[in-house]
């Protein structure tokens, strides 16, 4: 079967999708004035379509994986707690993120409007990343703590060749969770 | 076996923590707090009938993507443990003493409702408005709908370059065509409409290098259709030598700058250039000393300026005098040199040097049970992601409180309960968050009409009108 459906991709590509032809998609409202395409992601599961759509399966759907498909990533957290993840070519760092719970914040849905989604990437994997775009580097720029393996999470996508790519969260305040608490995803 | 008697003698009782101001910073704040304790009640309270502060406030139309962040602020509004009441007034219609006593602890999130006066005689000519008062009036703020700014001249002067500063400069020279389809309010289109600004000059007081604004605002007006730059090569001398010390930041920021104001462009650039019918460029190393009357004394006709050198280098370098001065003409001067808190409460201390509300991570001083963030606790500066990181130290702080018994949550508190009676027996009528979207939803149905995302509703009455309060 030359068809690989990537059932657990976090970016939607509703483009092939016929109900985004004939606005069909509840997703893909008319008179939507933002150009970030994740904006409705959190409403993903309300929306799911189970047979057409097939791109925004969620999380726990892993009948279908193929192990070439698999990229496993690590998050450090604040409190430097390392947090191994297992994800798919194509997921997002930030989005991915979110699915497990890690404290990573997307204020402005991925649409290089903040910096909010900051990480730092360890340098073997570092140089594999397309170079950013200048609109990034130009939010990075308002990053506290900005180091030369700075990136935005929202702009990592994952391919085969970062598979054990690690992302490490800014300590970016003062104070933050030395006891191993970890704060509940909301 | 033992037990603890405190867990049987006492309900362990929720924290009840009361934020006043619904902006990213009691947003913030109130979403980490729940985030961080299954039990903690958050009631955000927030003077105007709608929620979110500067982002619906300040942010320029034209950037609606830093406005994403509303979705962020819903879900933790609709969270269980999460209720809103807008139109409540803190410390008018309920003091802050009394938010005391009803919850466990009590967080100031309320911002910089207020101006730094620049001090020149002619400050309050009819044609000078502050920066703060030009944004609310193009944004919708209630408290700005009278502004009806004069753009009947060709040349108008910003003092300040940060951020805001750019932003106004652009709303001003932007192209009507693209100010249409955001959610500018309709009053500010048609009044930019009939414009006939034609010129911006944004003035500092020190140089190219001290520019308090960032890169991606720079690159939109140097991007900006139908304008082009002018500035004073001289100013950029030394620049370039400088250049290579500098931080990345600064370093790509001051590389545009010196790029657009001294490089000559290729022919394609030239050509624009050439077709451009609008003007702006930063003046540096002035500053303002008056502003002069026309002669029927009925508005602004120009700006004195005094020249500076600078006196050290960096963030640090300061600007001094030189006896020079040149003068401006304009008719239309916009001051943006910071917003600024005000105090709420008499029993909350305060500190006018800083217009701060003294704390040390967001606890406030010789006040237990209170705590502060974002802009009432460092001062009005930075973008949401700087007010985030701070509202989540507050709230830290405040999380470590509770855990040590410094901030002590053995005793219930009645929380919103006690409050409501107050407001009812004060005739004041709080809007839940399920109203605000009956709002936003009309705002949105409104806008859809005439091809923008939203046509805000620009006064406190209309709102509880339709929400038949």
């Amino acid at each position: 079967m030359g068809l690989t459906l990537r059932l657990s991709r976090v970016i939607p590509d509703c483009r092939s999708c016929p109900l985004y032809r004939f606005n069909g998609c509840v997703d893909n409202t008319a008179g939507s004035q933002r150009r970030g395409s994740f904006d409705n992601l959190r409403t993903i599961n309300r929306h799911l379509q189970t047979s057409i759509c097939l791109y925004q399966a969620e999380e726990g759907s892993s009948n279908a994986e193929d192990p070439d498909d698999v990229v496993n990533v690590v998050y450090i957290d604040r409190s430097g707690k390392r947090i191994p993840v297992k994800a798919k070519v194509g997921d997002n760092i930030l989005y991915l993120a979110h699915k497990h719970g890690i404290d990573l914040e997307g204020a402005c849905e991925a649409s290089l409007a903040c910096s909010t989604c900051h990480v730092y990437v360890n340098s073997a994997h570092f140089d594999k990343l397309p170079e950013p775009e200048e609109r990034e580097d130009d939010m990075l720029d308002m990053a506290p703590m900005l180091q030369e393996n700075s990136r935005l999470g929202c702009q990592i996508i994952l391919t085969p060749d970062l598979d054990g790519i690690e992302l490490t969260l800014p300590k970016v305040t003062r104070n933050f969770y030395v006891d191993g608490h970890v704060p509940k995803p909301h | 076996i033992g037990w603890s008697g405190k867990a049987f003698l006492s309900t362990s009782c929720c924290p009840k923590v009361c934020i006043v101001g619904s902006g990213p910073a009691g947003f913030y704040t109130a979403q980490h707090l729940i985030k961080a304790r299954q039990d903690v009640e958050v009631d955000i309270y927030e003077r105007l009938p709608v929620p979110f502060g500067l982002v619906r406030f300040g942010v320029a139309p034209d950037h609606p993507e830093v406005k994403n962040v509303i979705n962020t602020f819903t879900q933790t509004a609709k969270h269980s443990r999460c209720s809103f009441y807008g139109n409540v007034n803190v410390g008018k219609d309920v003091t802050v003493g009394e938010l005391q006593q009803a919850y466990h602890a009590v967080v100031l999130s309320y911002g910089a409702e207020g101006n730094r006066r620049v001090g020149v005689p002619g400050e309050d000519l009819r044609g000078v408005y502050s920066a703060k008062d030009f944004v609310g009036w193009y944004n919708g703020m209630p408290s700005c709908r009278e502004l009806s700014p004069d753009l009947s001249c060709e040349t108008a002067v910003i003092l300040g370059q940060g951020n805001v500063a750019l932003d106004v400069a652009r709303i001003l020279l932007s192209p009507l065509d693209a100010l249409k389809k955001t959610d500018i309010t309709q009053p500010a289109l048609e009044a930019l409409a009939e414009s006939q600004v034609r010129k911006v000059l944004i003035v500092g007081r020190r140089g190219p290098m001290q520019v308090a604004c960032t890169i991606k605002e720079l690159r939109e007006m140097v991007n900006l259709p139908g304008t082009r730059p002018e500035m004073v090569a001289a100013d950029f001398e030394g620049v370039p030598e400088a250049l290579k010390d500098l931080p990345r930041p600064r370093k790509r920021l001051t590389e545009l700058l010196m790029k657009t104001a001294v490089e000559v462009p290729g022919d394609k650039e030239l050509e624009r250039r050439k077709n451009a019918t609008k003007i702006w460029g930063f003046r540096f190393y002035r500053s303002p000393t008056e502003i002069f009357a026309d002669p029927s004394h009925s508005r602004t006709a120009g700006i004195r300026l005094a020249v500076n050198r600078l006196e050290g280098s960096g963030e640090r370098a300061q600007a001094v005098l030189t006896g020079e001065v040149e003068d401006v003409s304009c008719g239309l001067v916009i001051s943006s040199i910071g917003y600024k808190s005000l105090p709420i409460d008499p029993s909350v201390p305060f500190d006018s040097r800083r217009a701060i509300v003294p704390n040390s991570v967001g606890r406030v001083h010789q006040a237990a049970g209170l705590y502060c963030s974002g802009w009432l606790k460092t001062g009005p500066t930075g973008v949401i992601a700087t007010t985030m990181n701070n509202s989540f130290d507050t709230a830290r702080s405040l999380l470590e409180d509770v855990d040590s018994g410094t901030l002590d949550i053995s005793t219930g508190k009645p929380g919103s309960q006690i409050v409501s009676m107050l407001l009812e027996e004060r005739g004041v009528k709080p809007v839940t968050f399920s109203d605000w979207e009956k709002i936003d939803s009309l705002e949105m149905r409104k806008g859809e009409a005439c091809g923008k995302p939203r046509e805000k509703l620009l006064t406190v009455e209309e709102m509880l009108k339709i929400l038949h309060l």
